[in-house]
């Protein structure tokens, strides 16, 4: 009824302009109505989804080598369950990406706002500096950081005693001695934060921030009653990025990640080249579940803010 | 100036510099307590650069700006007892009417108790009750801007400042809207500004207009004095629709002032105060008759012309007259009755008009 009105249209006429489309030749966005465009989507569908599904699937079989079906089981979650190497790097993986998350969202958002609020010198040189991670190539940056974080610990780790030894023994300990992946993600992730809250922002109308301050409002006010809500959707869709970012990174991680800190994607990396045993299947289902349930809490989050 | 005690804004020699462009230049007016002002002009003469000016978005290059006996040329935004409607009424989309018209109120620290009588009382005066609860969203246009004057006027501002309001409704809502702003206006006794760059506007809401150009105030005056008594060129086309017609002032004779007007010859006009030189002769189309004979009165100016073009607009037809001399007239005839004479191109005609309604412009 309501769109009824919005329309301004009257039934009967909406009725008969709908019979005039469908009557009237297809145009090219009429794909619902043509079947090789129907098959073509469905064949992209299997080539996303079938992958996917094939290892959900596989990580119920009763076969240690994996290759042929052989029944029905659910084993391999408790033998995934017991494995307190793949256990330790899940559990890295997860606070590595919720760290990662929390503070490249953080940066990104800062980022963004600097870049949308505010005119200063060399702003276009600044905003392409900042995208420069998304587009490098993840070998060069993994690279990178390695020799920077060996060059910074050999130097650190030269202090014998004294405040920087003591800070240093810090880094030993759970989670910190996460760090140095955990920064690495934060420096490769928050541009993906910046961009998305950036696109937000443009759509922003100035004239609310300034009718915000004609009401009284202070800049803290406005920030947090205008600027922030109007915000939230880019937030926490960049969220998303930097955590699912952090948590299936493989090459960065990979060079910065020492003996004792293993990642989950670097520890099943270690355990395919002796083959794919169901166990890796099944933690990867979880990985999958864990992944989606987080997308769905998020979608359900904006939605409710919303109404 | 004896009027001082009763001007909630004083503009003393307001000047506005973006970069080297001057927006507002050297500006001094003053407007008083309770009236219905409009700033108006075309767009870039500056006017909502002034307007930002008093809401405080914009800070002044040099000047004061006086708010009820205190300059606030330098004050932010939120510490000014003035409220804005904006262009695109800035609505919160993320807040109900009810909300977005509570926002000022609850950042301005009035107490829980007082909100809720206070927003009610305002949703009132714009007649939005019913729809309290509504996200902007599921506004019309018309009604967004309700929630928008509501918003501004719950903050009992000592002036509120109004940016093209009309300029985004149909035809058909502005009129309304001009009555009910007016209305509006006369009901809380709160002094209005307007800045809008449509004269019908201005000339059926606003008390008093300042005309603007290219940073300067030509004139301020009321709707009517503006009208009939504009003192620029400028003023006269930009109000209305008016004859220009360039001449020189040859002599005296009694009250009046002997011109030679280009295209028309001798005439005497009453004059008010000296002149010499060259000027302009403004008589606005309506006040020119037409006539198929020579028309005979004391006094009368006329001229014999040809039909070039007529423009019928049903109440009203504009008959545009060519002279010997090869001087456009352009003539507003009423269309009384239902069969009115019909001009058309290429009849003969007299056009006619009294020296009182013509108008000596020497700037």
């Amino acid at each position: 009824m309501t769109t009824e009105a919005a329309h301004g249209l009257p039934p009967a006429r909406r009725l008969s302009l709908g019979r005039l489309v469908s009557t009237a030749e297809q145009g090219p966005l009429d794909y619902g109505s043509r079947l090789w465009l129907k098959a073509l989507i469905g064949l992209v569908f299997i080539a996303l989804y079938a992958p996917i599904l094939a290892l959900i699937a596989f990580s119920f079989n009763d076969s240690k080598r994996n290759v042929v079906w052989q029944g029905f089981t659910t084993k391999y979650y408790l033998v995934a369950w017991e494995n307190q190497a793949l256990i330790e790097a899940m559990v890295n993986s997860l606070t590595i990406a919720l760290m990662c998350t929390i503070v490249a969202t953080v940066i990104g958002a800062a980022t963004a706002l600097l870049l949308w609020r505010f005119r200063f010198p060399f702003k276009a040189a600044y905003e392409g500096f900042t995208a420069l991670p998304i587009v490098i190539p993840e070998i060069c940056m993994g690279v990178a950081l390695l020799v920077f974080f060996a060059r910074t610990g050999r130097y650190l780790g030269s202090f014998e005693s004294g405040p920087i030894a003591w800070w240093n023994s810090l880094f030993t300990v759970w989670p910190l001695n996460l760090a140095s992946i955990t920064i690495a993600h934060i420096a490769f992730s928050f541009p993906f934060v910046a961009v998305v809250v950036r696109a937000r922002m443009a759509g922003f109308n100035r004239e609310l921030d300034e009718a915000s301050r004609d009401l009284g409002a202070s800049e803290w006010q406005t920030f947090r009653h205008v600027i922030l809500p109007f915000m939230q959707p880019g937030l926490i869709a960049g969220a998303l990025l930097a955590f699912t970012l952090s948590l299936d990174d493989f090459v960065i991680t990979f060079f910065t990640s020492g003996p004792e800190t293993v990642t989950f994607p670097v520890k099943v990396y270690s355990l395919v080249r002796r083959g794919v045993s169901p166990d890796i299947n099944a933690a990867s289902t979880v990985l999958i579940v864990i992944t989606l349930v987080a997308t769905v809490l998020a979608m359900r989050l904006q939605r409710s803010e919303r109404n | 100036m004896n009027n001082q005690n009763d001007a909630v804004v004083s503009i003393r020699n307001i000047t506005k510099m973006f970069a080297d462009v001057t927006a507002v230049d050297n500006v001094s007016l003053d407007i008083e307590r309770n009236e219905f002002f409009a700033l108006l002009g075309p767009s870039g003469c500056g006017k909502t650069t002034l307007l930002r000016m008093l809401a405080g978005l914009e800070k002044p290059s040099s000047g004061e700006i006086v708010i009820d006996g205190e300059n606030m040329a330098q004050t932010p935004p939120n510490k000014r007892p003035v409220n804005m409607v904006f262009q695109s009424y800035a609505v919160f989309p993320h807040m109900s009417v009810e909300q977005n018209v509570a926002y000022g109120l609850k950042v301005g620290g009035t107490p829980a108790a007082e909100i809720g009588p206070r927003v009610a009382e305002a949703l009132e005066m714009v007649r939005l009750g019913p729809l309290r609860g509504r996200m902007p969203d599921q506004l019309s246009g018309g009604q967004r801007q309700r929630v928008a004057l509501a918003r501004a006027l719950v903050k009992r501002p000592k002036v509120l400042l109004l940016d093209e309001p009309l300029s985004a409704l149909d035809a058909k809502l502005r009129e309304q809207m001009q009555l009910e702003l007016a209305r509006l206006q006369e009901t809380v006794g709160i002094t209005f500004v307007i800045v809008t760059h449509d004269q019908d506007e201005a000339l059926s809401m606003a008390s008093r207009i300042a005309v603007m150009d290219r940073g300067r105030v030509c004139q301020v005056a009321s709707p009517q004095e503006l009208y009939e008594r504009p003192a620029t060129r400028f003023v006269a086309d930009f109000i209305g629709k008016v004859n220009l017609i360039d001449g020189e002032v040859i002599g005296l004779a009694g009250n009046s002032v002997l011109c030679q007007a280009d295209g028309l010859g001798e005439m005497a006009l009453p004059a008010e105060a000296p002149v010499a030189g060259r000027i302009a002769v403004a008589v606005r189309p309506e006040k020119l008759k037409l006539s198929a004979v020579e028309p005979t009165g004391p006094g009368l100016i006329k001229s014999r012309g040809t039909v070039r073009d007529v423009a019928y607009y049903g109440d009203t037809s504009n008959v545009f007259v060519e002279t010997p001399a090869a001087r456009e007239l352009s003539v507003n005839v009423q269309n009384e009755r239902r069969s009115p004479t019909v001009y058309r191109r290429g009849d003969a005609v007299w056009v006619s008009w009294s020296p009182e309604d013509t108008l000596i412009l020497t700037e």
